[in-house]
């Protein structure tokens, strides 16, 4: 059988109308009565059909000014929508914002009601519930304090904690866990797996690309208001960076990405054989293979090397050792390699590689992020990230006479 | 949609969007409740004075205006009860401008929930007029008790106050969800509303009572709803010896009038606010 859908979008449009000039007051409207307003169309959902099942961890990937957020209060019902149909099974708590609707004046307990009640849950319910919230946000000795008093990760606690408990079928998550601790991001996701497998769905906005790859079982990416790409989290999470990293770099040119010259393929060899594990200590190469679609004259090929961390732990340039590339002309395929001594820890490790004119640094020609990864194994690691080559030496450097 | 075993659980259903109503009758009154109280008890425990401030407030207007009409101005002489009307008069006037003032800007302060949750958005002004309706029981206690204190004898009349109150609340509630609606797009309805407010206490028999008009201008002060249930509450509560609107105006169909002034408003401030509720949170 399969799973039941949680909530279904079709074809959904969302615009809006920025008036150039707002009339804000009677006052205007009765000196201008015809004049009329004009408007600027904002299209900042287009088209926007898929499906969440039943059970489902979905995340939701875009930058900000994607359209996200407005999918997200479409789907709460805070925003109309101006065309499609949205529907959803059962009912839905959404998480937008810390403490939406907490009220500062207000003890802990006051606002767990109120806030529960927006939810949906009967008064009744919210004070059975309560001690359970409380519980679990671990804000047993605060409950009387007002929330002006709580910081702000406290209150995120006591919202997630009243969310939790708010019995919803489907859950709409933005963005907010990033302000508690670890410790209370581990506990959410506990909460998650619990949840899910009593059945609820869960839909998580982000840009946090490693809690989509982790807990999502599906994800969707949005860009330029239309839907990008749904499936496979770490399919999802890299074409987010694709999309986006190119758009960072090219951001102050202001000109579009270009098409004219493309990172074909990113692959790591050791002994010149083509391979996803590499030893520690071994030689290994780098490959990258470029295209030119027109020609670019003064080009620089860059290629490096991530950690799961997504800290850049090595890169090399053609721009090294005061290297001149010639022009690549277009219908020319060029191959990069960069050799190096594997000096990397065990751990996973992701390659990527972009071409840019060496002139206009902020105009990329091409890029392949994460295009392909390796592990490194073996080797006896104690930290780090580099085990750099090195001696060790420990001896006694003043003796106690025994006696 | 087909219909499938009730055991997979709930069923797709369509959500519209956001409206003035939606979301069922029952979470629709819980909401408004839970959001009246906490904020009464806001008020009430706010500060040290809590309670007494909120009461202090038509206590000293009634002080003020008392000494000036009755001891300077001697104009409280020709009517019967005149402190206890002119405090009755207060406290419900100014139940109905601390309402309507307060709800001018209601959905526009709740904007961090109104963007961020789903919820019928009329329960906003109705809860601030719940809020004062609450504050306004709080103080009729008050009123009753002079009324007890001064020698009012009490009457049967008195029962009917529940009905009274019923239609000024409302009134109250309709201008109110209007005026909310009004600020959403036109921010110099506040303003306009606190002239319109004074008027509306001079030209309501707050301080006088409808014998003092001049014949010709009986009928319209008494269109006024606000007018003919003070005039009402007078005849009623603190003097059954008062001419009722329908004696002064000499029909006894006029109270058509002002019912029908409520109706509208009711009617309109309905309308009105259904039309916009789905697009508040955009145009806040």
């Amino acid at each position: 059988m399969t799973q039941p859908v949680a909530i279904d979008v079709e074809r959904l449009e969302k615009t809006f109308r920025i008036p150039e000039h707002r009339v804000q007051t009677l006052k205007e409207r009765a000196l201008h009565p015809f004049r009329r307003t004009r408007y600027t169309e904002l299209h900042v959902l287009q088209d926007v059909s898929f499906r969440i099942m039943r059970g489902e961890f979905f995340g939701i990937l875009g930058r900000n000014g994607s359209g996200k957020s407005t999918l997200l209060k479409c789907l709460a019902g805070i925003y109309k929508a101006d065309a499609g149909r949205i529907a959803v099974a059962g009912r839905l708590a959404p998480f937008i914002e810390l403490g939406v609707g907490f009220n500062p004046d207000l003890t802990a307990t006051e606002n767990v009601t109120i806030n529960a009640v927006m939810m949906g849950l009967t008064p009744a319910e919210a004070r059975e519930r309560f001690d359970d919230i409380i519980a679990f946000a671990e804000l047993e000795d605060f409950v009387d304090l007002k929330l002006k008093n709580y910081s702000s990760g406290m209150q995120v606690r006591l919202a997630f904690a009243t969310m939790a408990q708010s019995d919803a079928d489907v859950m709409l998550i933005d963005e907010v866990l990033a302000v508690g601790d670890a410790a209370f991001q581990q506990k959410c996701f506990e909460v998650f797996d619990r949840l899910r497998a009593e059945g609820k769905t869960i839909v998580l906005v982000t840009h946090d690309l490693r809690l989509v790859e982790r807990f999502c079982d599906r994800a969707m990416l949005i860009h330029d208001h239309r839907i990008d790409s749904v499936g496979d989290p770490d399919r999802v999470a890299q074409r987010y960076l694709d999309v986006n990293f190119v758009r960072a770099l090219e951001g102050a040119e202001g000109g579009e990405l270009g098409d004219d010259l493309a990172v074909l393929d990113v692959w790591i060899e050791n002994d010149g054989e083509k391979t996803e594990s590499l030893p520690f200590g071994a030689t290994a190469d780098l490959w990258a293979d470029i295209e030119a679609a027109r020609e670019i004259a003064d080009p620089e090929i860059r290629i490096w090397v991530e950690n799961e961390e997504g800290t850049r732990v090595f890169a090399a340039s053609t721009v090294e050792f005061g290297r001149v590339v010639a022009p690549l002309l277009p219908g020319e395929r060029h191959r990069l390699r960069v050799r190096f001594e594997n000096r990397l820890v065990s751990d996973a490790y992701h390659v990527s590689a972009l071409v840019r004119s060496r002139s206009q640094p902020a105009r990329v020609s091409g890029v392949r992020n994460r295009a392909a990864r390796f592990s490194v194994v073996g080797g006896e690691h104690v930290g780090g990230v580099f085990d750099i080559e090195h001696s060790l030496e420990f001896r006694i450097v003043e003796e106690k006479t025994r006696t | 949609m087909t219909t499938r075993d009730a055991a997979i659980g709930p069923q797709l259903r369509e959500i519209s969007g956001p409206s003035a109503f939606g979301g069922g009758g029952r979470r629709f009154l819980h909401l408004l409740w839970v959001i009246a109280s906490t904020d009464f008890r806001l008020t009430y425990f706010g500060s040290a004075l809590g309670y007494l401030w909120s009461l202090m407030r038509p206590l000293m207007l009634f002080g003020v205006l008392y000494l000036v009409f009755s001891e300077i101005v001697k104009f409280g002489d020709g009517i019967t009860n005149y402190p206890v009307l002119l405090l009755f008069n207060i406290v419900l006037f100014s139940f109905f401008t601390e309402a309507t003032q307060n709800c001018v800007t209601c959905v526009v302060q709740r904007e961090s929930l109104v963007r961020k949750m789903h919820f019928p958005r009329l329960v906003i002004p109705l809860a601030t007029t719940l809020t004062a309706v609450l504050n306004l029981s709080v103080n009729l206690i008050a009123v009753l008790i002079f009324l007890l204190v001064y020698g009012v004898d009490p009457e049967p009349t008195w029962l009917l106050l529940p009905a009274l109150l019923a239609v000024l609340t409302a009134f109250t509630a309709a201008v109110g969800v209007t005026l909310s609606v009004l600020y959403v797009r036109f921010r110099d309805v506040q303003p306009i509303w606190m002239v319109v407010s004074t008027m509306l206490f001079y030209g309501t028999p707050v301080l006088y009572s409808i014998e003092f008009v001049p014949d010709g201008y009986r009928e319209l002060v008494l269109a006024n709803p606000l007018a003919s249930l003070l005039e009402l509450g007078r005849v009623w509560i603190v003097d059954p010896s008062a001419p009722t609107p329908a004696a002064v105006t000499g029909s006894s169909l006029f109270w058509l009038v002002p019912a029908g002034i409520v109706v509208a408003v009711v009617v309109l401030g309905l309308w009105r606010f259904n039309r916009e509720a789905p697009r508040i949170a955009e145009e806040l």
